[in-house]
């Protein structure tokens, strides 16, 4: 249980940063992409008899830099992006089926398994979680100005494919360790719907990226409480968290603001200057 | 006497912000326009019109060092363009802005002095400053708490502009800043660029569709049509046999009372009812 309230925390943090990223660049349906991606590697890795996470590292890695590649229109190309997601999943039911071995592993990469966290990947888990927040720090200003304002970042010299490959690698390592305590289906809950929710609740990204932190670990910490003593499985409390308070801050609490408060910001008076 | 005309004819020249020469643009073999001779100096304002697809953008492109020049030369502040040169500030052609963006103005207005900074840096107290005095000068300051996604596309404008000039640039390209305006913001944001101009000495670029507006602001028209341009002032570049010999069919420039101007017999209508 120690190993997986620190699995779940380090993660829940990283989701929370990188979601409100995702969600700012509109990337959701890529990120969920590769992460279906990383399922057919963690299933053919599953196979090779090598570790799972190596596996959706070096699939959600290659699909994230593809998509990169493609350019910087490629995140609206639903289409394309949708046909890879489909063969990638095929791929992933093709390496179960040819395994022979049990399929709860399969299970815990489509649905996670924080509760088998062990202390190594915790570690490992922690070592990804540094190096991501690192990564996130150094280009924090100049990913935020590309993601509001590509045309102008780009005329201003920022290099636009080199960001957006940095993203995508980030975001791919980002989903293949929030897949142990979310799986590969559920890791929306962590990665997008924490982000989608702060953008309702400030305006201002440092804030609204603190929120997401808050939501995705409060999200974390009360599953994993809930599933110690019920027998619901702790993806399933995430999920159905986020979801409640998303549609609580989307329906309620941004109308009601909203309305009061439709000249300035929900966290600060219209015409503070300290900003 | 004739070497101190000679010296400040060199002077001139020196203070002109942007020179071009025998300047030609186009993509992948394709010429889009040639010959182009310009030249603009400080506090000048200069509308750019012409036709859709004639190059007006390309020249904004080729300005900002997105794009090579297919031949002659262009100088910018005396060295050839290159791109993220800080002196420039850029309002791109833009719809709209997807409503479902929650970041407020303030932070955009912002990241037009920091988002080129790499690394751990908050924002300092000249970074909030130079971004406040932005959007004053766009008119902009009741804005800055508010969401992008919920302007209107005058404020939308105002708030690119403060974005433009918060770096303190010395030239600023506005692409098509009025489209989706109605007469009155039109004639508003255009007031806030003329004051811009004058107060601050940037030398402004505006591409229009419509030169009837802008005609009490700027100094000078660049005219792109058929693979040409032609420069001066408004009353020499809009007139029958200039706009004749540049599009190479018969085109009439016709003047109301008020000094509004048509411009009649080519495909693309200017001065019209926007």
């Amino acid at each position: 249980m120690q190993n997986a309230i620190e699995a779940g925390t380090l993660t829940a943090v990283v989701a929370g940063v990188t979601g409100y990223f995702v969600v700012l660049r509109k990337s959701a349906f890529t990120a969920h992409a590769f992460s279906e991606i990383g399922f057919a590697g963690a299933a053919w890795a599953v196979l090779s008899g090598i570790s799972p996470l190596a596996g959706l590292l070096i699939g959600s890695n290659l699909g994230g830099l593809g998509i990169a590649l493609l350019g910087r229109r490629a995140i609206n190309r639903d289409t394309q992006i949708g046909i890879v997601l489909a063969f990638s999943l095929g791929l992933g039911l093709l390496f179960i089926s040819l395994y022979s071995g049990y399929a709860t592993q399969t299970y815990s990469i489509l649905f996670g398994e924080i509760l088998g966290v062990s202390q190594a990947q915790v570690l490992e888990t922690m070592a990804a979680a540094a190096a991501i927040l690192l990564v996130l720090g150094l280009v924090y200003r100049p990913l935020l100005f590309a993601s509001l304002d590509e045309d102008v970042a780009e005329a201003k010299g920022m290099p636009m494919l080199a960001l957006g490959m940095v993203f995508m690698v980030v975001v791919a390592v980002a989903v293949s360790f929030a897949v142990e305590v979310t799986g590969v289906l559920l890791v929306f809950s962590l990665m997008v719907t924490p982000g989608a929710t702060a953008q309702y609740l400030a305006r201002r990204p440092s804030t609204a990226i603190a929120a997401s932190v808050i939501i995705a670990l409060l999200a974390t910490w009360t599953g994993l409480f809930l599933s110690f003593y019920t027998s619901p499985p702790v993806s399933f409390y995430i999920t159905g968290e986020v979801f409640a308070f998303y549609l609580f801050v989307r329906f309620v609490y941004a109308r009601f603001r909203g309305e009061r408060l439709s000249q300035g910001s929900l966290l600060r008076p219209p015409v503070d200057r300290s900003g | 006497m004739a070497k101190l005309i000679a010296e400040s004819a060199t002077a001139q020249v020196k203070s002109d912000l942007i020179v071009a020469e025998d300047l030609s643009a186009g993509y992948g073999g394709r010429s889009v326009w040639s010959g182009a001779n310009f030249s603009f100096g400080r506090g000048e304002f200069v509308a750019i019109l012409g036709p859709n697809g004639a190059g007006k953008t390309t020249l904004f492109r080729v300005l900002l060092g997105l794009q090579h020049p297919t031949g002659g030369t262009i100088q910018l502040f005396g060295s050839p363009p290159r791109r993220g040169n800080p002196h420039i500030g850029y309002v791109p052609q833009r719809h709209t802005i997807d409503t479902e963006t929650n970041v407020e103005c303030l932070e955009l207005v912002r990241l037009g002095v920091s988002g080129t900074r790499w690394g751990f840096n908050p924002v300092t107290h000249d970074d909030r400053d130079a971004a406040w005095s932005a959007l004053e000068a766009a008119g902009a300051s009741d804005l800055a708490h508010r969401r992008l996604g919920a302007l209107s596309g005058g404020e939308l404008q105002r708030i690119f502009l403060a974005e433009a000039l918060v770096s303190n640039p010395d030239v600023l390209l506005l692409d098509e800043p009025l489209s989706n305006l109605d007469i009155k913001r039109e004639t508003d944001l255009l007031h806030l660029v003329n004051n811009v101009v004058r107060s601050r000495g940037v030398t402004a670029l505006l591409i229009a569709h419509n030169i009837n507006p802008l005609l009490p602001h700027v100094n000078k028209v660049v005219y792109i049509a058929n693979g040409k341009m032609t420069t001066g002032k408004p009353q020499e570049v809009l007139t029958s046999e200039n706009l004749t010999r540049l599009y190479g069919i018969q085109v009439e420039v016709l003047k109301d009372p008020h000094g509004n101007v048509a411009i009649i017999g080519v495909e693309e209508h200017h001065g019209d009812i926007p």
